[in-house]
């Protein structure tokens, strides 16, 4: 690597001056993981992972597939079960107790890959679900709520349309609105642009700063550089289950520590 | 070469082609006929052939047909009717004038016959807000309460074993809510066995004390005198609507995590299935007698019923497991990630996509069930393939059976069609993924 900075930015064209002004880092603690370990069988995923994330962090998860860094945010609402060490969300410790898992879960939303929207169900249905199943909220002021949401993504004149008819850009605005709808303290992001063409990723990009710019506490897996650099206060690189290295992104772009770091940074970088 | 300049490069088109019709081959009835019919060599072949059978078919049938009796009495009257003609015989179609109420509703007392018919209106009314989105929604509780109008009104006594039997629902269902604020499970535990203690303590001295004080009722009907498509009905569609939900509660019950809950779910479904229907028909006649406890009677229709509901239900369930399966795991993740407990997740998520993708199996099914209902003749019970038995046995009609099997499978076909058609209007209706 060289000692320039790359510019990261021109990717995907996050040219926008990002608002920092609430995005401020607090000292009180939203999750706190310690010595946790999962298997998959044999397979040991995630070894002694120690991680702290502060309310307001915005924390870019990264490093080679199959590193675990998927199956570390999904450990986070528990749709993986881990098997060692602790988790505690918003002060909730994660066992195996259902109520505490359900309670976690309605407050930290969570966007998928493959935005994972429920087919049979219209934009409009699928942002209130939630918030009128889980939360008991009366379904007229649910809907509100809903096409404040879309409108803050960007897409309130889809909200009748079923999300088969959906370009993939907007689908993923619709999956971040629906978790929106649930007014989440934390939100994670597991590799949201991953799945779609290019044209589409920057307009999931924007939505994505803009709710950074609003100071939720959000960790993306993502390979999206640039938007690390610009948004991230954190990267954490992850390999072989392991956290490896994490730094601001700045010095973490600039000055990799490790070797493995180096290695994947060139890598994805294309140099 | 009129309008086109050949000894230029440049090329300017002067006078345009007005617009032509396509030619003969191209067009209309000749059109559909080379494409559907003419396709090629085999096509052809096939077609001819068809038309070969078809003709056959007509030219075998059409005559016996045209020579049909609606007026007699027996079957000796219509050969007189045909030897009088000096014709060959034909169709007589006198049995079903003759038998029609017979083959509708068995012996039930002709009296009493607008009691299966008004069970029947009212059954039209309940499928309505199941079937239909446009019918009003109110009209759920409507069909929620039809079960018991329906017994009561078939079998009719005391309206009192019916209202009993119903409160039982409504016992769960305030069990259900007192116990809410004590938690999910040990509410739904309750509301669970809470019916089940009512019906088997309180259910029959409550019913005998109100008919004592306040004696409302009609005549009663014994269960030897149902039969024909009243039989089958009965069967028929008390088995398809318990069979569903049953089907539902196996399917997810042999997906469980609970081992117990599980290798139960997987050994009933997989008993139930390799067992044929008509042992199960002959172990509800003659050997539940022997297994339950001396002096109680327990109607031999409701046995039936619950036989061929737990059969259905067994396949019923394999087919729900398939739609089940045919979901990604996206779906079960999001529901998870947003907080839906397991039976909300269930309820508005997984299952609304699955029995969508089950319908062709779930209404085959259900179709299935429905002409098994005829097996119940083997245990004595005149549905109409045994009152048609019991009608050529007697001496008017002796020697006569296409006939009467035509009637009975063109009934049958009509409401297998119906089911059939419904399901394919209900696969239009819900298909959102606009693939």
């Amino acid at each position: 690597m060289t000692d320039t900075v790359p510019d990261l930015s021109i990717e995907h064209g996050i040219d926008r001056k990002i608002d920092t002004r609430k995005m401020k880092v607090t000292s009180e603690v939203a999750i706190q993981i310690t010595k946790m370990n999962k298997w998959f069988g044999q397979f040991h995923v995630l070894r002694d992972i120690d991680m702290t994330v502060h309310r307001g962090e915005r924390i870019v998860v990264c490093g080679p597939s199959g590193s675990g860094k998927s199956t570390l945010i999904r450990c986070i609402n528990r749709l993986e079960e881990h098997q060692s060490g602790q988790i505690i969300v918003d002060g909730t410790e994660l066992t195996s107790d259902l109520k505490n898992i359900d309670k976690v879960r309605s407050e930290v939303g969570m966007v998928f890959q493959h935005f994972n929207l429920f087919p049979h169900l219209t934009i409009l249905e699928n942002c209130t679900l939630a918030p009128i199943w889980v939360r008991k909220i009366p379904k007229k002021e649910a809907e509100e709520i809903a096409m404040h949401f879309l409108e803050k993504v960007k897409i309130p004149e889809q909200a009748l349309k079923y999300p088969g008819q959906l370009s993939g850009g907007q689908q993923q605005r619709v999956a971040i609105a629906r978790s929106l709808c649930m007014k989440p303290r934390i939100m994670l992001f597991d590799e949201p642009t991953s799945a779609l063409d290019p044209e589409m990723i920057k307009e999931v990009l924007d939505t994505m700063i803009q709710l950074a710019e609003e100071g939720m506490t959000m960790i993306c897996v993502t390979h999206e550089m640039g938007f690390a650099q610009a948004v991230a206060n954190r990267v954490v690189f992850m390999d072989q289950g392991q956290i490896v290295e994490q730094n601001e992104p700045r010095e973490f772009f600039r000055n990799p520590q490790s070797e493995r770091t180096k290695l994947f940074l060139s890598q994805i970088l294309g140099h | 070469m009129s309008d086109t300049h050949a000894q230029t490069v440049a090329f300017v088109r002067d006078t345009m082609i007005p617009e032509q019709v396509p030619p003969v081959t191209e067009r209309g009835a000749v059109k559909w006929l080379r494409e559907n019919l003419f396709n090629g060599w085999l096509s052809t072949v096939l077609t001819v052939l068809s038309l070969l059978v078809v003709a056959w078919m007509v030219l075998e049938t059409g005559p016996w047909l045209m020579r049909s009796v609606w007026d007699a009495g027996s079957l000796s009257e219509c050969r007189r009717i045909w030897a009088e003609a000096g014709v060959p015989a034909g169709a007589c179609w006198g049995v079903i004038n003759d038998r029609l109420h017979q083959l509708l509703f068995g012996f039930y007392p002709p009296h009493l016959y607008w009691r299966p018919v008004l069970a029947l209106a009212l059954l039209l009314v309940a499928l309505g807000p199941i079937l239909f989105p446009w019918v009003p929604r109110k009209l759920i509780w409507f069909s929620a309460a039809y079960p018991f109008m329906a017994y009561f009104l078939l079998w009719g006594g005391s309206i009192w074993l019916p209202v009993s039997a119903a409160l039982g629902f409504v016992v769960a269902g305030a069990v259900l809510v007192l116990l809410r604020p004590l938690g999910t499970l040990p509410a739904t535990l309750a509301a669970f066995l809470a019916p089940l203690l009512w019906w088997a303590v309180a259910a029959g001295p409550f019913a005998s004390v109100m008919s004592d004080l306040l004696p409302v009722g009609i005549e009663f009907v014994r269960s030897d005198r149902f039969g024909g498509f009243l039989i089958s009905l009965v069967i028929g569609v008390t088995g398809i609507s318990l069979s569903l939900p049953l089907g539902i509660l196996l399917a997810l019950g042999r997906q469980s995590d609970m081992i117990l809950i599980k290798s139960i779910c997987v050994t009933f479904i997989e008993f139930i299935r390799g067992v044929p229907l008509i042992t199960l028909l002959f172990t509800a006649s003659l050997l539940l007698n022997y297994f339950l406890p001396p002096g109680t009677s327990f109607d031999l229709i409701l046995r039936v019923i619950i036989m061929v509901t737990l059969f259905a239900a067994a396949y019923m369930a394999e087919v729900i497991r398939g739609g089940l399966a045919a979901l990604p795991r996206g779906q079960y993740e999001a529901a998870d990630a947003l907080g839906l407990d397991y039976w909300k997740a269930q309820r508005l998520i997984i299952m609304p996509q699955a029995l969508r993708i089950a319908i062709p199996g779930i209404v085959n099914t259900f179709i299935g069930l429905f002409k098994d209902t005829t097996l119940v003749v083997f245990i004595g019970l005149l549905d109409p393939i045994g009152l048609s038995n019991a009608i050529r046995a007697s001496s008017d009609w002796q020697g006569i059976y296409w006939e009467l099997f035509i009637f009975i499978g063109a009934v049958f076909f009509v409401f297998c069609f119906g089911m059939s058609r419904y399901s394919m209007y209900l696969e239009r209706r819900l298909r959102t993924d606009h693939r």
